[in-house]
This record gives C-alpha cells, structure tokens and sequence, in this order.
C-alpha cells in the first residue's frame, strides 16, 4: 500500500515535470504565432482549478468552507497539496481545527509555512490523510490506519468516543472524494528509529 | 523507476522526431493551418460538431476546428461498453415493430431550430433501414427518444426540420406496397408501389415526438430535403429520382429520363388540411420509445393506425419542378430564396427561385401532369444554372457571404460559388470523394461560416495504412477567405454521412454535469448503502445495489441458485461530476455496465455455472479502484445455502418475498 502511494506520488511528479516543461514550450510556441488567441501560457491549475458549484465538495472544499480551518488551508496551499487532495481520492483526512494549530509551541506554524520547510510540512499534512474511506462506524478500537507519509495512525474508540494518536473527532463530515474528521489536536508521526 | 524513465526517453525522442518530420507531407496544406487548428490544452473547441456514423448507428461528436472527439454517442446500436441497449432500462429504446432491432444505419442529422437558427436543445437522427427517427437531448448527450416510422422503407430522405422546430420530415428511399395490400408482384411496382412522407410534430416544450399524419406519394425515390426559410417557411422541398418508377436495375433503369423531379410541399397548407380531414387510418403499427431521466429507465409502446392523404387529394400543396438528372442533395439558401438541387448525374447545378414557382404556380406554368400531380415549367421556376461546376454534383450548404458550396462526388472537390451571380469562385480537391459536407450553421437562416468539413467515402493512403478496413475521413477548411484552405484531415467512426456544427456557446452551458440522487425515481434505486439489499421473489433476484468510491454494497452475497435470474441494479451515489462507476461480472452473456452519478441501471445476469463469481468496477473512479470488486456463490438448485449479503462486517439474512403466482 505504501509502494503504491509512493508510486502515485512519484508518477505525479514526474507528470508535473513533463508537463510544466511541455507547457513552457507551449508559451514558446503562442509567442510565435501571432493569429492565434491564446496569447500566454494559462496558470497550471490541476483539478482544484475545475469550476463546478455543483458538485458535493470535496475533502479541499470542506475545509475552505470551514472557518475553524483557515490555518489548516493555509498549510494545505503553503505544502502545494491543494491539486492531490482535489482529485479523485479517495482520501480520509484528519483535519485539525485553528485551536489545534494553536496548541502547538509558539512559532511552529509559522516555522513551518515557509518556503524551505516545504517538505517538513507536507510531511506532517500527509500525516493527516490516507487514501481510502475509513468511515466512522467501521472504525474500531485499536485499529491502525496507514497515511500517505509517516506510518500508521492508531484509532481509539471508547464511550462512543473516537480519537486517532489520542485527539478527538470532533465531526465527521463525508465528502465528494472521501471522509473528513475534524480533530482538535496536531497529530505527528513517531520519530523515526 | 527504469521505466519512468525510459517513458521520458521515448517522450523525447517522439518530440524529436515530429520536429524532423518534413513539411513536404502535406501537399495542400500551406501558411499557418496547424496554428489555425491548434487548441491548446484545457482550451475549449470554438464549435460542436455531431457527425453521422453511418453504418455504426451513432453519432460521433467532435469539436471544432481541433477535430478532437468529444464522444460518441450510442443511438441505435448496442454499445457494451456502457450498456446502452443491453441494460434492462435502455433495452426498450431499440424496440420497433420488428421487435428488438440493435443497430442501423444512421445518415443525417438535423439540429433543432427557433426562428431559423440553431438552438442548441436537441439534435434529431435518422435511422436509415428500419425506418426511425432519433431524438437527442444536448444537455445529456443522450438518446431521450425513438419513433418508428411505418410505411417507410429506407428512412433516407430525412429527418428536415422546419424553422421553429414545428415538424421534422422523414420521406422514404424505397417505395412499397403499402400496409393492407403488402402481398403483390414486384412487377406491378407502377400500380400497387407507393412513396411516403411522413410528418413528424415536435413538442414544442418536451421535445417529445408523433406522428399525425402521412402523404401517400407516387413510388419515387425520395433522396433528401430541405425545409423553406424566410419568405418560404410554409414550404418544403424534396429531391427525388427514379421517376421512371423501375424496379430491377436501378443504376440503369432509373437514369434514363433527363429530368426527375423536386417537389415543393405546403406543410403548412397540408397541416390545415389534415385538422380539418380525418383521412384514411392504416393498420400500421410503429414503435414510439421514450427515456425518462428521472426513473433513468425507457419505455417503449407499440402503436397502431397512422393517418394518410393521398398526394392527389392535396389540391395547391404539392407540385413537382423538373430537375436534371437524379437530384441528391435539396438545399435551401439562408435568405430562403434559392433551391439549389445537385443533379449528381448532371453537367450543371440548377438554382431554383421560390418567387419564380410562387409566380409559375400563380400563372399556372405548368407542363402535363404526372402521376396525377402539377408540373411546373422547368423555366418557369429556374433562377439559373451554375454552368460547368464539377462532375457529381450533390449537397450544397452556405456560408454567412452568400457564397453556396457544393460538394463534387465524382471529381472529389469542394466548389464554392456565387449564389447571386452562379459563377464558381474556387474549388478544393478533397481526398477522396467527398459525399456531404457542412458549413457551421450551413443549414440556418444565419450560417456561421468560418469552417467547412468535407466527408469522404475513400480514405486509401490518407493515414497510416490499418489493413483493408480503413477508417472514413473527414477534412477541415477555413473558408473565413476568398479562397479555401483546407486546415486538417482526421478519421471518423463509421461512415461519417452527414454532419452539423453548432457554436459551443449554444451548448457547453447548459449540461448535466450529474444527476440529483435526490430525483432518482427508479423504482430499484437504493439512495443509500443501508438501503442495499438483495430479495428473492421465485426464481427472481433482485440486488438493489450502490457503488461509491471505492466499493460495491453488498460485496458479497451467498445463496443464488442455478435457474435463478437475477438484477442488479446498480445506484451510483456519487454526486460528483465526471466519477462513473462501472459494473461487470465474470462470463455476462450481455455487457458491462457504466453508470452515471446519481443513476441506477440494471444488468440482468443468468448464472450458467456453480461456483464463486467475481464482479467488479470497469471505469478507473479511484486510487482504490483495483479493490472494487466482489464475489457472489452460485449453489445447485434448491441448494439450502441461505440467502444473505454482506459489505465489511455487516450482514443479515434475506427476507424472501412471497413468490408472485
């Protein structure tokens, strides 16, 4: 499950590559003919570009939609997973509320939506989403999910509570494309050994 | 990884290599088509283009001027790959009074108009041998509709709709006998023969046809047809041939008198009389099938009796205007002034004038009658004749300069020429023989222009060679200049017969993007996967059945029986635009299914074996794809396996509903 992930992550990447490059080229091209319409190269929006107020929303659109999230959407656009988590899924996401950002130490999130620490951050938000709907009456106690990136989680289910790394599922809100549990804590992968 | 980059490797190279290849490919494309066709990615395509598939029975729609195939939609043949035709619900769509009937031959398409112009709502078809006329719905992209035309024998002459979409006309190719004196000898074809033309009303709402009436006509051959515009609304116009009403050896016999006919016809003179005379009702029976969107299911009701008028009884309705040698096509100018016939055995196109014959009929211009029906003086009602045009004259559509052009079957070119003054301004080889060709909105009291696509029936060393079978080709050119210049060549499905373009801002808007599970009436949807269940009724079973993202519910079910029929009905959930699930299982006899977001379909499956059989999700919805399967137990009859099914770790046992006695 992990390879396969991996191997979709890595097969996005290489896409983007190819087609950034293919876009530039394009760019080159509608420079060069003046007839046609299409002057410069549209900005490259991947599925999260699609207009459709239609639609269920999907994981991406719930948590927009959610004042209690703008921190988690920041860090969503700031680690350019926007696009993955618009697409087909499915995903279960784990989604912490503001207050949950909050608890972290002083300075963390801002830390973390800088440029170079990229990498750090979609770590951690990959940390939050698996692909595949776990939906909340076959969750058990004791159950172990495994994420996109940073191993598995571990559901807790006791008094009709849920939690996951022992936050707890505030909400359960379905999706287009998948599950969204809004949590009230950060969750973090266990250090590597 | 390797492979990855080895893909990139051969990106490249391909890249690489379209850059070497030698302009001098192309003969006849010159200066900047390829920027011309170009539509960049994630661009739209400026026009719809719905092109017949002939002999494949649906409709390929392409957008122009990239010549990208948006899709095909399946009309009146069976298509597995989504069902169409073989699910239970769309099974009564290809209904006729010949039973079910799973393909055809599908020629011309007609869009439908308000006030002369394209409006986008529907797109109407022919199905050329067991006669039907086809509706499709532009904001499904589906067939919504099927009448059955009785009395009809080669539905070529149509489907021709009038300005404001009142009526679509359908006349028949081959004339027969008609119903209540079937059993004659063929020689007799001069006496017991007859042509039909029948009138096919439109709702003006639902879009939802009938057929009032029919006109019984001398057994001619009727070709194609174009209705008034303008000054000539009121009135229709056929081109017909084998007037010397052979019956063996056509391609001689029908060819030797030099001039057959186009008949003009008062539709709206015969409308009047047809409300105020009841006319003759025939045994006829005729299939009329209807899609409901909102049960998603057809229904398909056989009626009987049609009302017929003998042509001879319509006095000051229908006349026939002489016409060179066995006209094809039948166009109508945008100004609705000019007919122009393409006398495909002729040396050179007539324009006829509608003031002319309105004048001719006035002044009774007329030579003998034939076959009991007003001839008018070939003079009388000429405007003029395009002289030396090309050899094989057949259609003639119209741009927004009024310039006609006309296609040239037997010397394969494109001839654009002056409506006013008939002189021919350019010609264009195509490749090869061409039969139709349109112009965007060619047909409309306003034509687009802009582009022209030629349809040929002889593909030869146009592509890469693909064995004997090649596909038919189309070919693309911008006609915005004086002269034509020929854009693009690409391949069509079937026989790409006839076509019409629409600008995609009449359409792209107004889509289903899916449907509202909330406005699923099928009487077998479950909204919901605690709704899923499986029930036995007798030897029935019916599994009501849902997919989302990314599995079945139920996955498992145990306790079918060999001799059992069972259903599954299949609710996609999603509501989602563009996330199809797919449904097939293993050895179906019939065909997969694709169903849409919000839509329950059925595919019925007989078990021909004992055993665990698999079946699973064919259209790529998910990254979890690969896991959306199933498996269901066949047992041996009056096996005491219980009836049961299951998703995860829910289950419970069937109830049995009472066998039905």
């Amino acid at each position: 499950m992990k390879k396969n992930v991996f191997r979709l992550l890595l097969t996005g990447a290489l896409a983007t590559i190819l087609f950034v490059a293919c876009n530039s080229e394009g760019t080159k091209e509608g420079e060069q003919t003046t007839t046609t319409e299409q002057t410069a190269a549209p900005v490259v929006a991947g599925q999260s570009g699609v207009v459709d107020d239609q639609s269920q929303k999907n994981v991406v659109g719930i948590a927009v939609g959610s004042p209690d999230h703008t921190t988690l959407v920041t860090a969503v656009k700031a680690a350019e997973l926007v696009d993955a988590l618009s697409n087909a899924g499915p995903f279960t996401v784990f989604a912490p509320t503001n207050a949950a950002f909050a608890k972290l130490p002083a300075g963390t999130v801002e830390g973390l939506l800088k440029p170079e620490k990229k990498d750090a951050l979609q770590e951690i938000l990959q940390y939050h989403v698996s692909v595949g709907v776990y939906k909340l009456e076959n969750l058990k106690d004791g159950q172990q999910i495994d994420e996109v990136f940073g191993g598995k989680v571990t559901i807790g289910v006791k008094d009709g509570k849920y939690t996951v790394n022992g936050a707890n599922i505030l909400a359960t809100v379905p999706a287009s494309n998948g599950v969204v549990y809004v949590i009230d804590q950060v969750i973090f992968a266990p250090a590597k050994k | 990884m390797k492979n990855y980059i080895n893909y990139v490797a051969a990106t490249l190279a391909i890249a690489t290599l379209t850059q070497c290849k030698p302009k001098s490919a192309s003969q006849v494309v010159t200066g900047d088509a390829a920027s011309k066709v170009y539509v960049a990615p994630g661009k739209y395509d400026e026009v719809y283009n719905f092109v017949s598939g002939g002999f494949s029975g649906q409709l390929a729609v392409y957008g122009l001027p990239s010549a990208r195939l948006l899709r095909v939609i399946p009309v009146f043949s069976q298509n597995p790959e989504n069902g169409w035709g073989y699910s239970e619900e769309t099974k009564p769509m290809l209904n006729t009074s010949h039973g079910f009937i799973p393909w055809d031959d599908l020629h011309h398409v007609a869009l439908s108009q308000t006030n002369g112009l394209d409006d986008g709502r529907w797109v109407f078809v022919n199905g050329n041998n067991t006669p039907r006329v086809a509706r499709i719905d532009l904001k499904t992209f589906r067939t919504a509709e099927i009448i059955e035309l009785p009395n009809s024998s080669g539905n070529h002459s149509s489907p021709f709709l009038t300005e404001n979409s009142e009526y679509v006309i359908a006349g028949t190719r081959f004339s027969t006998p008609l119903d209540g004196n079937n059993d004659v000898a063929i020689s007799s074809y001069k006496e017991n023969f007859k042509g039909t033309i029948s009138f096919i009303k439109v709702d003006p709402t639902s879009g939802n046809m009938s057929v009032p009436f029919q006109v019984v006509m001398p057994p001619f051959n009727f070709d194609l047809s174009r209705a008034g515009k303008g000054p000539s609304h009121d009135w229709f116009f056929f081109s017909c041939y084998n007037t010397e009403q052979a019956n063996t050896l056509l391609e001689v016999n029908a060819s030797q008198r030099d001039k057959d006919f186009v008949v003009a016809i008062n539709w709206k003179k015969i409308e009047e009389y047809a409300k105020a005379n009841k006319g003759r009702v025939t045994t006829s029976k005729y299939a009329h099938n209807i899609y409901d969107d909102k049960t998603h299911t057809a229904t398909s009701t056989i009626s009987e009796g049609i009302v017929q008028f003998d042509a001879a009884e319509l006095k000051g309705m229908i006349y026939l205007i002489p016409c060179p040698k066995s006209p094809h096509g039948c166009d109508t100018d945008p100004t609705g002034e000019y007919i122009v016939a393409g006398g495909k055995l002729a040396a050179t196109i007539p324009v006829f004038s509608f003031s002319k014959i309105i004048k001719a009929i006035e002044g009774k211009q007329f030579d003998a009658e034939f076959a009991g029906l007003p001839v008018i003086k070939y003079e009388a009602a000429l405007y003029g004749e395009v002289p030396k045009p090309g050899l094989g004259p057949l259609h003639t559509e119209f741009d927004d300069k009024g310039n006609a052009y006309t296609s040239m079957f037997v010397s394969s070119e494109v001839v654009k020429w002056n409506i006013k003054d008939l002189k021919v301004i350019d010609r264009k080889p195509t490749f090869y023989s061409l039969g139709h060709l349109m112009v965007v909105g060619g047909g409309t009291a306003h034509p687009y222009g802009k582009y022209l696509v030629a349809y040929n029936k002889i593909t030869k060393d146009r592509y890469l060679p693909t064995g004997p079978e090649l596909s038919q080709s189309a070919q693309l050119f911008d006609i915005s200049g004086e002269k034509m210049e020929m854009l693009s060549d690409f391949p069509t499905i079937g026989e790409p017969h006839y076509a019409q373009a629409i600008e995609a801002s009449k359409i792209k808007d107004g889509q289903v993007r899916f449907f509202k599970i909330e406005d699923n009436k099928h009487p077998f949807a479950a909204k919901g996967e605690k709704e899923s269940k499986v029930v036995r009724t007798g030897n029935r079973i019916d599994v009501y059945a849902t997919c989302i993202r990314s599995h079945f519910s139920p996955d498992n079910i145990e306790g079918i029986q060999l001799g059992d029929e069972v259903y599954f009905h299949v609710t996609n959930l999603e509501q989602d635009w563009d996330v199809p699930h797919g449904f097939a299982i293993k050895g179906a006899a019939t065909a997969e299914l694709l169903v849409m977001p919000g839509e329950t379909c059925t595919l019925k499956w007989t078990p021909d074996r004992i055993g665990v059989i698999p079946f699973y999700c064919t259209d790529f919805c998910s990254a979890l794809h690969q896991e959306m399967q199933g498996y269901m137990r066949v047992s041996p009859k009056g096996s005491t396996v219980k009836l049961k099914w299951s998703l995860g770790d829910f289950s419970s046992d069937a109830p049995v509903a009472a066998a039905t006695k």
